[in-house]
């Protein structure tokens, strides 16, 4: 901080210099919050990864998880599946069941039906999240139609399979588990990657 | 006075400026610029305010009306945007402009041309931005807040709309790196930093929120352009992001946004408070360190804007208690206020008038910010007309009185004319009985569970928002006055004395009345120092 004494204004040249300085100083400044914008990005994974919000640690599981969970056969706990579509593009998405009773620790399969109406071969990609948000470190898929983008020919039926596991630590006051994915048309988002 | 004698030569000297269309397009005059901003952000309150009146019109009954939902929805997207971008930020700026060089003692502005260009931005940026209600699909309507999955989903306006605020960022930047300069680098000899008026105090911090944030809110409406037209997913869920993320990264720049729209009016307050008190402002360097907490805690807060998401409660908590502590400084300085008049001599002029409503209206928004950083009232009141009720009593009788106190306060300076005393309290009591009857049933509205943004309710509601409406329209014709009053003022008032304000202290009015186009050209004198820095 300048004293009083030592003013820049007593001199317009050492004034024009300070404030060159300040000046970059500010705009690097002002780069600088524009690079944290971005790089909010990263630590708002790392969060998710830590806390285990947005299902992030689910889908890294390998396919052996079951071996490392004891079946808790004297309890039973139910599975609801929905299947939900966003506002735009024209598919038809369902699983095949709506709910199953299932014990934890045991490894169950569930078929989800997707009809592609959009007139064009196409790309999709599911995005599943688990409600309550308490049950989410607790529901393992060891195979999921939503791992990797579908591709789909123009007017193409398949049936996809989810398998899973209800990691027998759930607690004991849940008793119900929703399983929902969004089945999101991704084409016009490939298109333009290969733009 | 024996003071002006000192700077006679100062104004004689160089009153030469460039006539006609010339002086505002090439202009570097502080004055200058600093009014080009108060009569652009005039003009874009009006146009905001009649995108208000649009909707108050068509909520004055249950029903649809007048216009149908989707341009309802870019009226009440666009009402935001003009006003926070378009009114209260530029006319802080054009503030600023006129009274930091006059209140450090510098010659003006520290960068002359980048002001220059800093003001010529905004132009261009709100010309995108209204072309915006002409292209197909129409202005954007998913809020200001620009919450993805829905903004990426608007039509020919999505460009548009984020061009505009790259550019509206870029201008209050460049702004507020001016203000920084001018204040550090520009300061008349023995005026330290603990001798600045508060104005220029609450300026700085603002001005330093400004660069921290803005680049933040470019970040975010950068990304959203990309995942819209480059296969990017930072947002898009079809591609891994999420679409919360936004709202974290907006609201990280967007609650020191509202600091930046209401820290200037504690300025401007603090220095009307003590002039028509004839008492120096109570707990000065309070005020300063209030101030610079609450810019601090403004920057760890922002998720009280989202608790709804779903959030740990350990982070619900955190947000929770953080925001609660915002009242405390907030405290110290209403507190200070009140302690300034206390046992003042006190006169009621208009800009005093403002000031007071301001100090009584904005605790009033204050509180039920308080209300709504209570997680659990929060998932009551979360998306209702009660925060509407909320962020319009701080931003309306908060910032615009504030502004409107400080144009009141500083016009016969400026002007070196008198303001019509009788109208200019006739608007201020049409104003606050306007706002008042605008606002304040919208609290009602919101604790019986009328949602916000919406074109029709439910028949509950009509009474209280058939009032709501009936005090925008009373409120909103009566800026017509203020117009008039400053317009009536420049072209006929009567002549102004050099310190119209006999309370008046600062070295704004140590200069001639009107202030001569280049002000401190040779800085004052230490005594001219010492003597308008008294507080």
């Amino acid at each position: 901080m300048d004293t009083p004494h030592n003013n820049p204004q007593d001199n317009p040249q050492d004034t024009a210099r300070a404030n060159t300085r300040l000046t970059l100083k500010l705009l690097g400044f002002a780069l600088g919050a524009f690079g944290f914008g971005f790089a909010l990005v990263p630590l708002y994974e790392v969060l998710c990864e830590v806390t285990g919000f947005g299902n992030k640690k689910d889908l890294v599981e390998a396919a052996d998880v079951q071996q490392q969970l004891t079946p808790d056969d004297s309890r039973l706990v139910t599975v609801e599946f929905v299947a939900d579509l966003p506002s735009v593009g024209s598919w038809e998405f369902r699983p095949k069941i709506a709910e199953m009773k299932v014990h934890p620790g045991r490894l169950y399969q569930v078929d989800y039906v997707a009809h592609n109406l959009t007139g064009r071969d196409t790309v999709a990609q599911a995005i599943p999240a688990v409600a309550p948000g308490l049950a989410t470190a607790f529901f393992r898929k060891t195979e999921c139609f939503c791992f990797v983008p579908q591709n789909f020919a123009k007017g193409e039926e398949r049936v996809m399979p989810v398998r899973f596991v209800v990691d027998p630590n759930l607690p004991k006051s849940l008793d119900r588990i929703t399983l929902s994915y969004v089945f999101y048309d991704n084409s016009t988002r490939v298109a333009a990657l290969k733009d | 006075m024996a003071n002006t004698a000192t700077h006679d030569h100062a104004h004689d000297a160089h009153d030469h400026k460039p006539q006609g269309l010339k002086r505002w397009l090439y202009a570097t005059n502080h004055k200058d610029i600093g009014t080009m901003y108060l009569v652009f952000a005039c003009v874009l309150f009006f146009l905001g305010g009649a995108m208000a009146l649009v909707i108050r019109l068509e909520l004055f009954q249950p029903g649809l009306q007048f216009v149908d939902p989707g341009f309802f929805n870019s009226m009440t997207t666009m009402h935001a945007l003009l006003m926070i971008f378009g009114a209260v930020m530029p006319a802080w700026t054009g503030l600023a402009n006129w009274m930091v060089p006059m209140q450090v003692g510098a010659p003006d502005m520290a960068l002359p041309r980048l002001n220059n260009f800093s003001f010529w931005l905004l132009p261009f940026a709100f010309t995108l931005l209204l072309l915006t209600l002409f292209v197909p699909g129409g202005a954007p309507a998913g809020g200001w807040t620009l919450y993805p999955p829905l903004s990426l989903q608007a039509g020919d306006s999505f460009p548009l709309t984020i061009f505009a605020i790259h550019l509206m960022g870029i201008s209050s930047i460049l702004g507020a790196i001016n203000v920084v300069v001018t204040i550090m680098n520009m300061r008349a000899p023995g005026m330290g930093l603990l001798n600045m008026p508060l104005f220029c105090w609450t300026w700085l911090i603002t001005a330093y929120l400004l660069i921290a944030v803005m680049p933040v809110l470019a970040g975010a409406v950068t990304m959203l352009l990309t995942d819209h037209f480059f296969g990017t997913a930072f947002f898009t869920a079809a591609g891994g992001g999420d679409p919360v993320m936004f709202q974290h990264i907006f609201w990280f720049f967007g609650h020191p946004e509202v600091y930046i729209l209401i820290l200037p009016a504690f300025g401007v307050v603090s220095e009307i408070i003590p002039t028509f008190s004839r008492k120096p402002l109570f707990g000065y360097e309070s005020m300063v360190y209030a101030t610079a907490s609450i810019a601090f805690l403004s920057f760890i807060v922002w998720a009280h804007h989202m608790f709804t998401v779903g959030m740990p409660l350990a982070g619900q908590l955190f947000f929770m208690l953080s925001t609660m502590l915002i009242a405390v400084p907030t405290g110290v300085k209403v507190f200070n206020w009140c302690a300034t008049m206390w046992k003042g001599s006190i006169s009621f002029e208009t800009p005093m008038l403002f000031a007071l409503a301001f100090l009584f209206l904005f605790t009033l928004g204050g509180f039920s910010g308080l209300m709504l950083a209570i997680v659990p009232a929060d998932f009551q009141y979360h998306d209702s007309y009660f925060v509407v009720a909320h962020f319009h009593y701080v931003l309306v009788p908060g910032a615009v009185f504030a502004i409107m106190a400080g144009v009141y306060y500083w016009l016969p300076k400026w002007s070196g004319k008198m303001y019509d005393e009788r109208i200019g309290k006739l608007h201020f009591w049409l104003s606050t009985i306007g706002v008042n009857v605008l606002f304040f049933p919208q609290h009602f509205l919101g604790l019986a569970g009328m949602p916000r943004r919406i074109p029709d309710y439910s028949t509950q509601f009509a009474d209280w928002n058939m009032v709501s409406s009936i005090g925008a329209f009373i409120f909103g014709f009566s800026q017509l006055l203020f117009v008039y009053v400053v317009w009536s003022a420049v072209r006929k008032g009567a002549p102004a004395p050099q310190r119209p304000w006999e309370g008046a202290h600062g070295l704004e009015w140590e200069l001639p009345t009107p202030a001569p186009y280049h002000s401190w050209e040779t800085p004052p004198s230490r005594e001219v120092v010492t003597k308008g820095v008294m507080h």
